[in-house]
C-alpha cells in the first residue's frame, strides 16, 4: 500500500495537495466543495481585518496557459470569517487561515483570530502583487518580513507560513530571514506580476492595469524557486504554481516541495484536481515501488 | 484534460440596437462562439466596468437584454450600433432543453435567458408566464408568442393580463395543464416561490439563478451559493439541486462576500 500521508511543520494530512488561497476560499461552503473534490487541506483566502471589496472589474482575464488576476484582495473581514470557518471546519481536514495586513501586529492579531476560528496554521500573504500597502510591497524586504514573522509567531500557537513572491532577485534572503524569524515552512510562488494590453480596446485590461499571472505559464519559475528554496532551507517548503495534474504535482515534489497547492487548476480543471492528481500520484508510486510520498521529496536534487 | 475550450476575449460591434420596453435595449452582435441556452457572458465596456449578461439569441448573430439600473447597463443601453464591446465566454451550464409539455416562467429581464431555450422545443409544447411590473415593463411577448402555443401575462398592478405575480399566474395554468417541467428566469424571491409550487405540483423545474459575479469563469468564488458557483455549476440549477441549497431565496453575497438577507 501507498501512502500520501503528509505531516507538515505539525499540520496531519491525509494527502499533500492543498487548496491554494484565493480561490474559492472566500466562504464556508465553497471551502467544503473544495474538500469534497479530495484537497488534503484546505488554504482560506487571504483576509484583512475590515470588508474590502477589492477592485472593480474586469479583475480577470483568461489566457491560453493561464489566468492573469487583480481581484485586489476582497474579503468580508475577519470578524465576518469566524461563520465561514465554523462551517468550513466540518470537512473534517486541516484548515489554513491566510491573512494580510499593513504592519507587523495587523497580521499578529489577524493572525491570532483565525488561531480562534480554529485554523490549524496560519498562512501569511506576503506575496500579492496588486492590492496597495499590502504584500509583495512588504513581501520583498527580508527585515519587514522576519518583524512580521517574530511577531505573529509570539502571538499565536499553530504553525506559521510564509508566502513568497517571485518578484524580486531576494527570494533566498527574504526566506532565509523567515527560516531565522522562526517561520515553520515557506510557501511559494504567488502569482508573477503581469499586464494585459486588449489591442482592439487600446488599453489594459484589467482596472488595475497591474495583475498577477497564473496557471501552467508559471510553472516553470515556481519549480526553479521551490528547487532553489529546498536547497537552502532547513524548514518545508509547499510548492505551488501551475499545478493541475499528477506530473506537474510531481515536479514540484521532486524540486522539494513537501506539500502542493492547486489554485487555477479549479478553474482550468475543476474541484476534481485535487483528487485526480492523488490517484495519478498513487499509480506512479505503484509502479516505482515506493510507500511513502516523502521519499519523492527533493529527489531531484543530486 | 481541462474540462472545456479555452475562452478568450474578442471585441465584437453592435449591429443593431432595439428598445424591448422600458429601460430595456436588445444588442446584436455578430460572434460564433458555440453557445448553449442559458448560458451567459461576461461585457467589457473599457473604462466603466465588466458585467455578466445572459445570451437572448443564439447562432451567430448572438444578442444580449440589459436592463438600465446602475453605471454598467447604463453604459450598455447607450451602445449604438456600429459601437464596440469586448466579451468573453460563454461561460455555465445551461438548460437542459426539456421533452414533453413545458411551462416557461420569466420575471424581469428573465426572458432572455428563457426564450433560447424554447426556440428548441416545439412550440406546440410550449406555454410561456411572463410577469412584469406594469405593461410598460412587459418584455418579449411578440417573440415568445411565436415560440410557445400559450402566452399569459400578469402585471403587479394589473395594468395588463392577469393581476397578480408571476408564480400566481403559474399556479391557475398548472391546474389546468399538466406540464413536465417547468423553467423559470428572474428574481430570486419569484424563483423560491416557483420553486416551492412546483413542489408541491410534483413537477421537476429548472431555474437560472443570479450572484454577484466577479471573474466569471470559476475562480474566485464571489457567486458561490452553498459552494456551488452560479458561474460554472449554475447559473441553471435543477429543482433538486435547489432543494438541498440553504442560501437559495434566503440569502446572497456582497462584493466582498459578505452575507446579505434577500
Ligand atoms: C448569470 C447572470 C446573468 C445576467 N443576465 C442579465 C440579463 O440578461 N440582462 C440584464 O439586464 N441583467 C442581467 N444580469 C444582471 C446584471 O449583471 C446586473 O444588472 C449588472 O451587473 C448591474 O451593473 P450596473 O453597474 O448597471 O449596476 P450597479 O449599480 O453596479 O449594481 C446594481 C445591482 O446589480 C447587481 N450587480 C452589479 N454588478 C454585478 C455583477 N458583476 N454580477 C452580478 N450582479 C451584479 C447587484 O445586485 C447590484 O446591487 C445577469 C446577472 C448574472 C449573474
Ligand atoms: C483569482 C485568484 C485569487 C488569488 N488570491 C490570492 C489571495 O487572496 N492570497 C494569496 O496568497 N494568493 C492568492 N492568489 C495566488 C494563488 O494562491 C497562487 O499562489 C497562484 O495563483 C499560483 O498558483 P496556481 O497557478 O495554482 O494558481 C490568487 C490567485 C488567483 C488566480
Ligand atoms: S464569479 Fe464565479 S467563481 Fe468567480
Amino acid at each position: 500500500m501507498t501512502s500520501l500521508k503528509v505531516v507538515l511543520a505539525g499540520v496531519e494530512m491525509e494527502n499533500p495537495t492543498m487548496l491554494a488561497s484565493g480561490i474559492m476560499g472566500e466562504t464556508g461552503g465553497s471551502l467544503l466543495a473544495m474538500a469534497k473534490g479530495g484537497a488534503g487541506a484546505l488554504v482560506t483566502k487571504s483576509i484583512g481585518s475590515a470588508p474590502r471589496e477589492g477592485h472593480k472589474n474586469p479583475t480577470l482575464v483568461e489566457l491560453e496557459f493561464g489566468y492573469m488576476n487583480a481581484m485586489g484582495l476582497p474579503n468580508p473581514g475577519i470578524d465576518a470569517f469566524g461563520e465561514e470557518m465554523y462551517e468550513a471546519g466540518k470537512a473534517g481536514i486541516p484548515i489554513v487561515g491566510s491573512v494580510f495586513g499593513a504592519s507587523a501586529e495587523e497580521f499578529a492579531s489577524l493572525s491570532k483570530r483565525m488561531q480562534e476560528f480554529g485554523a490549524e496554521a496560519i498562512e501569511l500573504n506576503l506575496s500579492c502583487p496588486h492590492a496597495k500597502g499590502y504584500g509583495m510591497e512588504m513581501g520583498v524586504d527580508p527585515d519587514v518580513v522576519a518583524s512580521i514573522i517574530s511577531e505573529v509567531k509570539a502571538a499565536v500557537a499553530v504553525p506559521v507560513f510564509a508566502k513568497l513572491t517571485p518578484n524580486t532577485h531576494r527570494l533566498i534572503d527574504v526566506a532565509l530571514a523567515a527560516e531565522k524569524a522562526g517561520v515553520d515552512a515557506i510557501v511559494a510562488i504567488n502569482t508573477l506580476k503581469a499586464m494585459k494590453i486588449d489591442v482592439d480596446a487600446m488599453r489594459p485590461v484589467l482596472s488595475n492595469r497591474y495583475g498577477g499571472l497564473s496557471g501552467p505559464a508559471v510553472r516553470g519559475v515556481g519549480v526553479r524557486c521551490v528547487y532553489e528554496l529546498y536547497e537552502a532551507l532547513n524548514i518545508p517548503v509547499i510548492g505551488v504554481g501551475g499545478i493541475e495534474d499528477w506530473r506537474s504535482a510531481l515536479e514540484y515534489i521532486m524540486a522539494g516541495a513537501a506539500a502542493v497547492q492547486i489554485g487555477s487548476g479549479v478553474g482550468r480543471v475543476g474541484p476534481r484536481v485535487f483528487g485526480d492528481i492523488c490517484s495519478g500520484i498513487s499509480s506512479y508510486m505503484e509502479v516505482n515501488r515506493l510507500r511513502n510520498i516523502s521519499q519523492l521529496v527533493g529527489v531531484a536534487h543530486d | 484534460m481541462t474540462e472545456r475550450f479555452m475562452v478568450t476575449q474578442t471585441a465584437v460591434n453592435i449591429a443593431s440596437r432595439a428598445e424591448e420596453a422600458e429601460d430595456v435595449v436588445t444588442l446584436r452582435f455578430d460572434w460564433d462562439a458555440p453557445a448553449s441556452p442559458g448560458q451567459f457572458i461576461m461585457v467589457w465596456i473599457p473604462g466603466v466596468d465588466e458585467v455578466p449578461m445572459s445570451l437572448s439569441y443564439l447562432g451567430d448573430r448572438k444578442g444580449i437584454t440589459v436592463k438600465n439600473i446602475g453605471e454598467a447597463t447604463k453604459a450598455l443601453t447607450s451602445l449604438q450600433a456600429g459601437d464596440q464591446m469586448i466579451v468573453r465566454g460563454p461561460y455555465g451550464r445551461g438548460y437542459h432543453v426539456p421533452k414533453g409539455k413545458v411551462l416557461a416562467v420569466g420575471g424581469g429581464t428573465g426572458m432572455a435567458s428563457l426564450l433560447p431555450a424554447l426556440e428548441r422545443v416545439p412550440t406546440a409544447d410550449v406555454h410561456t408566464a411572463i410577469g412584469a411590473r406594469g405593461e410598460r415593463e412587459l418584455l418579449f411577448e411578440e417573440r415568445a408568442k411565436r415560440t410557445s402555443s400559450n402566452v399569459r401575462v400578469s402585471t403587479d398592478d394589473g395594468s395588463k393580463g392577469f393581476h397578480g405575480n408571476a408564480v400566481q399566474l403559474a399556479r391557475e395554468m398548472m391546474s389546468s395543464t399538466k406540464y413536465d417541467m417547468v423553467l423559470g428566469c428572474g428574481p430570486e424571491k419569484m424563483l423560491y416561490f416557483l420553486h416551492k409550487l412546483c413542489a408541491e405540483k410534483g413537477v421537476p423545474c429548472q431555474m437560472s439563478l443570479e450572484r454577484y459575479m466577479k471573474c466569471g469563469a470559476g475562480l474566485c468564488g464571489s457567486c458561490a451559493i452553498d459552494g456551488k458557483r452560479v458561474c460554472r455549476e449554475g447559473p441553471v440549477f435543477t429543482g433538486d439541486e435547489l432543494k438541498d441549497m440553504k442560501e437559495f431565496g434566503k440569502q446572497r453575497r456582497d462584493e466582498c462576500g459578505g452575507r446579505l438577507r434577500l
